[in-house]
């Protein structure tokens, strides 16, 4: 009782929600007080419970201390320190300048939280999608329920458990539970909802939030695109492989929306390319395919089934170059390289979220814009090239929710940059600031005095009038001082 | 509802997927995208309104018989200087933003890069029919977009000349108008478009929405809501009462947006109000307002009747002090007050959208109209003075939702301060009204029902774009910790390097050597 974790019934779902409307409407989370101290607590969170997140990450996706460090704590615990850091400056208003025809007037854009939000966080980085949201939400000012992925439940037990021993139990709330909780939280009446995961889920988020005019933002996925031009350097070469391959199976093994899905590169460096791919691999995971060292698994069963149905087709499987061995009993599947697989299989039309890594042979890299361009626009398109021109050909002929040059996956640490999709990866944008304005509303006030009034602007009317505003509204100041003085003259 | 459009061919599912295939053609031709087509469309749409600015004003009063300064105020001047602000900014706008990186990305730099989002419809209203179809399409030609307007069916005159001059003046490959009403709008909406712009009701915002979400297509929902006016005694009443009753019957005789919906003010206070808006009305309109030519009519007979039935409930008729005469054959509506009608009425639970005002005064008991989930503790306080009374009255506003504006007019520092950190709205101004509405540089747009997304100024040119990161990296500085095999000396570096500490990241190189 009063843990803040609730279970199936209905009943409770909206007891929760009444305190928590309680909550916010007493004004408690709008103080930069509570804001900051429950960040401090969260950071606190953290650290006093690494051990414990990472054997949670380890029992759920297989995950290595290190990559969990990076992909999970480290995020959450950097995202906390900035939010910390930089609350008094995004808590304040921001002054407008106006012009003088207003005069005399002031007017600024104050945020104010928007009240009560949900958050639905995914399976793949189930401490980092959770919590980083909720660092906005919290910095906003918001009361917020998190329903963490029960696809990793030692996770999502962890934070229902974990989160109510440090934060404010009345403001924030983690409701756990599958597919019938969340439609319990989607009838709900949300004043923003978050929603990390798949395009098909979100699109039912999106139909229930329509009822209550909620608004949402939506991070998904994608096909995300490697574009490997050619580097005559041949350490920069080396380095570019590392940084695909710390790309594609780093992260969770494949299973991350901004992880590479496929490659694109000239046929006549393909070869060149994959073999460096196959020396890399071996480096960073070890010689034996059974018994991959630093390496997260597949997250479950079905999963694993749908990434094994993508090689299965015989067209597909004849393309495999290196890998393709399967471990079921323990989720795994060994990186694997394709090359050119038939564009119409499943693996070329759906986002892989696995460790199969197609390369695609152009005859003229270039080709690659277009390539892109036919398929939908993905949350990150990467590129590895030294031509500036081609460079900015990318950047200006295709769309995707980011471009990075020459890494990967880099850009979700910077800050100062929205994250975010664009078209069928998403909308809406967070990290820093961005993730304080998400969950804001930017209210605009205009303060008046009762000085100087502009009689025109009312009736009755007539052609003073209507002078007078057609001047005003070019600012023409000197017109409308020689109309002034032309009418006292009459 | 109103009837098809006058064009030969129905436009239905087929004729909205082909229009589709023609506009994302052009889209991906790249011609919206430079500048100079931006530039060139947006030099015509101020042609638009110069050459045709009797046209546009004939239009306009033929649909709402608007009095044309009215209708020049709100609709020509503002999408002018829309225009004008475009025209004068799109340089800037279109400038990728220099953001910093820190040591955690070294070596690094990041800009975020606008580019236009691709082929975006835009639903206008009827109240504003020319600007509410128009401004948007300033802000989404701006950003580069091909687009798709739909101007309100009620307006026929001004649906049909914005297709005509649309279809004249602009680029006709990338920008284009559908008239129609309910069928031809629901063959729009069944398309995958890249952003919908809607303006209008709640009701039909969640349909947009609920057809938005089938294609993952982002919104914005411009609607609105019941816009407080709170009126304190400490005033320079007679500026006060111009402004209160410009806002609400010089826009359109009430049925905007905007308008002050209804008014609160202290039982002291409200006899010398009354009496002076009483004085003002009669200045504006005359002794006869349905003689007048300056107040705009009831858009048509459907919503002439629902406000007829506002006033016809039996909890208000007793409550008008003033107006209350209609002339339903010529759509006329006197502006009408009414004093403490019961909060449970009709006029109460809806937007009135019309020249009826009615007018509060505390002393009375608020009951907040959504139940348990939000209790005011703060109703049942003594009252000790007319800030005090009017401070709860506060509450009254928020348990209605969140309106598009609220406005209060006093010079009580700690009232305003007050009203500015409880009232949740789009946006607030006190001691004037509607007038936020002009001021490019704040946001437009409403919060909870009255809305979702804003525009104005550089606000439409953002609305209607994607902003993406960019991040550059070079090969040099490439960190082994970032790849396996994994070790804890790893993670020691990582952990400084996310840190963002310069000093540690130094530390944990040191110890690694």
């Amino acid at each position: 009782m009063g843990s803040g974790v609730h279970g199936m019934e209905g009943g409770g779902v909206e007891e929760s929600l009444a305190e928590l409307r309680q909550t916010f409407r007493s004004g408690k989370t709008r103080t930069a007080s509570w804001r900051k101290s429950q960040l401090k607590a969260l950071l606190r969170l953290i650290h006093e419970n690494e051990d414990k997140i990472f054997e949670a990450l380890k029992h759920d996706l297989g995950k290595h201390a290190v990559e969990a460090y990076r992909d999970e704590l480290g995020v959450v615990e950097k995202s906390a320190n900035n939010s910390l850091s930089c609350l008094d400056e995004w808590m304040a208003p921001k002054k407008s300048k106006l012009p003088w025809l207003f005069f005399p007037a002031s007017a600024q854009v104050l945020p104010e939280p928007l009240g009560l939000v949900l958050i639905l966080s995914s399976w793949n980085f189930p401490i980092s999608m959770a919590l980083d949201p909720v660092i906005g939400a919290i910095s906003a000012g918001n009361s917020v329920v998190l329903k963490p992925s029960e696809q990793a439940p030692a996770c999502s037990y962890l934070l229902a458990h974990t989160i109510p021993l440090y934060l404010d139990s009345k403001a924030i709330k983690v409701i756990e539970g599958g597919k019938e909780i969340s439609q319990q939280l989607l009838e709900q009446k949300w004043d923003k909802i978050f929603f990390t995961g798949s395009s098909s889920v979100a699109r039912i988020v999106m139909s229930a939030a329509a009822k209550h005019l909620t608004p949402v933002t939506l991070e998904l996925g994608g096909k995300c695109p490697v574009i490997y031009d050619h580097l005559s350097s041949p350490s920069d070469t080396e380095v570019a492989v590392k940084r695909i391959v710390g790309g594609k199976w780093g992260p969770c093994n494949g299973q991350a929306c901004i992880g590479v899905d496929y490659v694109l590169v000239e046929e006549k460096y393909a070869s060149q390319m994959i073999e460096m791919l196959k020396k890399t691999i071996k480096k960073f995971y070890g010689e034996n395919p059974k018994q991959l060292q630093n390496i997260s698994r597949i997250v479950n069963e079905h999963h694993f089934q749908r990434l094994r149905n993508l090689i299965k087709d015989p067209l597909v499987a004849d393309s495999i170059v290196h890998g393709g061995s399967i471990d079921e009993e323990n989720l795994f599947i060994e990186p694997t390289i394709l090359l050119d697989p038939p564009l119409d299989a499943d693996i070329m039309t759906e986002e892989i979220f696995g460790p199969l890594l197609p390369i695609i042979t152009l005859k003229n890299i270039e080709e690659s814009i277009e390539f892109i361009n036919s398929r939908p626009k993905p949350l990150a398109l990467y590129a590895f090239t030294k031509n500036e021109a081609f460079k900015r050909r990318i950047l200006s002929e295709t769309s995707s929710g980011s471009v990075t040059f020459n890494d990967i996956m880099v850009q979700f640490l910077c800050d100062t940059l929205p994250f975010g999709g664009v078209g069928q990866s998403g909308f809406g944008s967070y990290h820093g600031k961005y993730s304080f304005d998400n969950f804001s509303h930017e209210k605009a006030v205009l303060q008046r005095y009762f000085i100087l009034e502009l009689e025109p602007r009312f009736p009755p009317w007539n052609d003073f009038k209507l002078n007078f505003i057609r001047l005003a509204y070019k600012f023409d100041y000197l017109g409308l001082m020689l109309l002034l003085l032309g009418l006292r003259r009459d | 509802m109103a009837e098809d459009s006058e064009t030969k061919k129905v436009f239905d599912a087929e004729a909205a997927a082909s229009l589709m295939k023609d506009l994302r053609g052009s889209y991906a031709s790249g011609r919206t995208r430079s500048y100079e087509w931006r530039v060139a469309q947006l030099k015509n749409m101020m042609k638009i309104v110069d050459d045709h600015e009797q046209d546009i004003l004939d239009a306009i009063r033929a649909d709402l018989c608007k009095p044309d300064q009215e209708a020049y105020i709100a609709e020509i001047s503002i999408m002018k200087s829309s225009c004008m602000r475009a025209l004068g900014e799109l340089h800037r706008w279109m400038k990728p933003e220099k953001v910093k990186t820190s040591v955690t990305t070294f070596p690094s730099s990041a800009e975020i890069v606008s580019e236009p989002l691709g082929v975006v419809l835009i639903i206008g209203a009827w109240n504003f029919p020319l600007l509410l179809s128009l401004d948007p399409a300033i802000g989404a030609i701006a950003a580069g977009n091909a687009v798709v307007l739909k101007p309100s069916e009620l307006c026929p005159a001004t649906s049909s000349l914005i297709a005509k001059l649309v279809g004249k003046y602009l680029d006709s490959s990338c920008v284009r108008v559908v008239e129609g009403a309910v069928a031809e709008t629901s063959a729009l909406l069944e398309q995958k478009w890249d952003k919908i712009f809607f303006t209008g009701s709640g009701r039909v915002g969640r349909i947009v929405l609920a057809a938005a979400a089938k294609h993952l297509t982002p919104v914005t929902l411009e609607l609105g809501g019941k816009c407080p006016v709170v009126v304190d005694s400490d005033i320079n009443l007679p500026v006060a009462i111009n402004r209160i009753a410009g806002g609400k019957w010089t826009s359109n005789n009430g049925q905007a947006c905007i308008a002050p919906d209804y008014l609160i003010t202290t039982k002291d206070f409200a006899p010398k109000l009354i009496d002076a808006l009483k004085h003002q009305l009669e200045a504006w309109y005359g002794k006869d307002p349905l003689e007048s030519k300056d107040l705009a009519h009831i858009v048509n007979s459907h919503h002439f009747d629902r406000l007829l039935k506002l006033l016809d409930d039996d909890k208000v008729s007793g409550k008008i002090i003033h107006g209350g005469q209609r002339d339903k054959a010529n759509l006329k509506f006197a502006p009408t007050i009414l004093l403490d009608v019961p909060e449970d009425s009709l006029i109460m639970g809806e937007e009135i959208f019309g020249p009826l005002l009615p007018i509060f005064t505390p002393g009375k008991r608020f009951v907040p109209t959504v139940g348990p989930l939000f209790q005011t503790g703060s109703l049942f306080r003594r009252q000790n003075n007319n800030v005090d009374k009017l401070e709860e009255c506060f509450d009254m506003i928020i348990s209605r939702g969140k309106p598009l504006a609220a406005y209060l007019f006093t010079n009580n520092k700690k009232l305003k301060k007050k009203f500015v950190k409880t009232v949740s709205a789009g946006g607030l101004v006190i001691n004037d009204t509607v007038l936020h509405f002009a001021e490019k540089t704040l946001p437009f747009g409403g919060v909870g029902e009255s809305g979702m997304g804003s525009y104005h100024g550089k606000f439409s040119y953002d609305n209607f774009s994607h902003r993406k990161s960019v991040l550059y990296k070079g090969f040099a500085g490439d960190a082994s910790a970032r790849y396996p095999p994994y070790s804890d000396r790893k993670l020691k570096f990582l952990k400084a390097l996310l840190s963002g500490s310069v000093i540690g990241v130094i530390l944990a190189l040191i110890g690694w050597s």
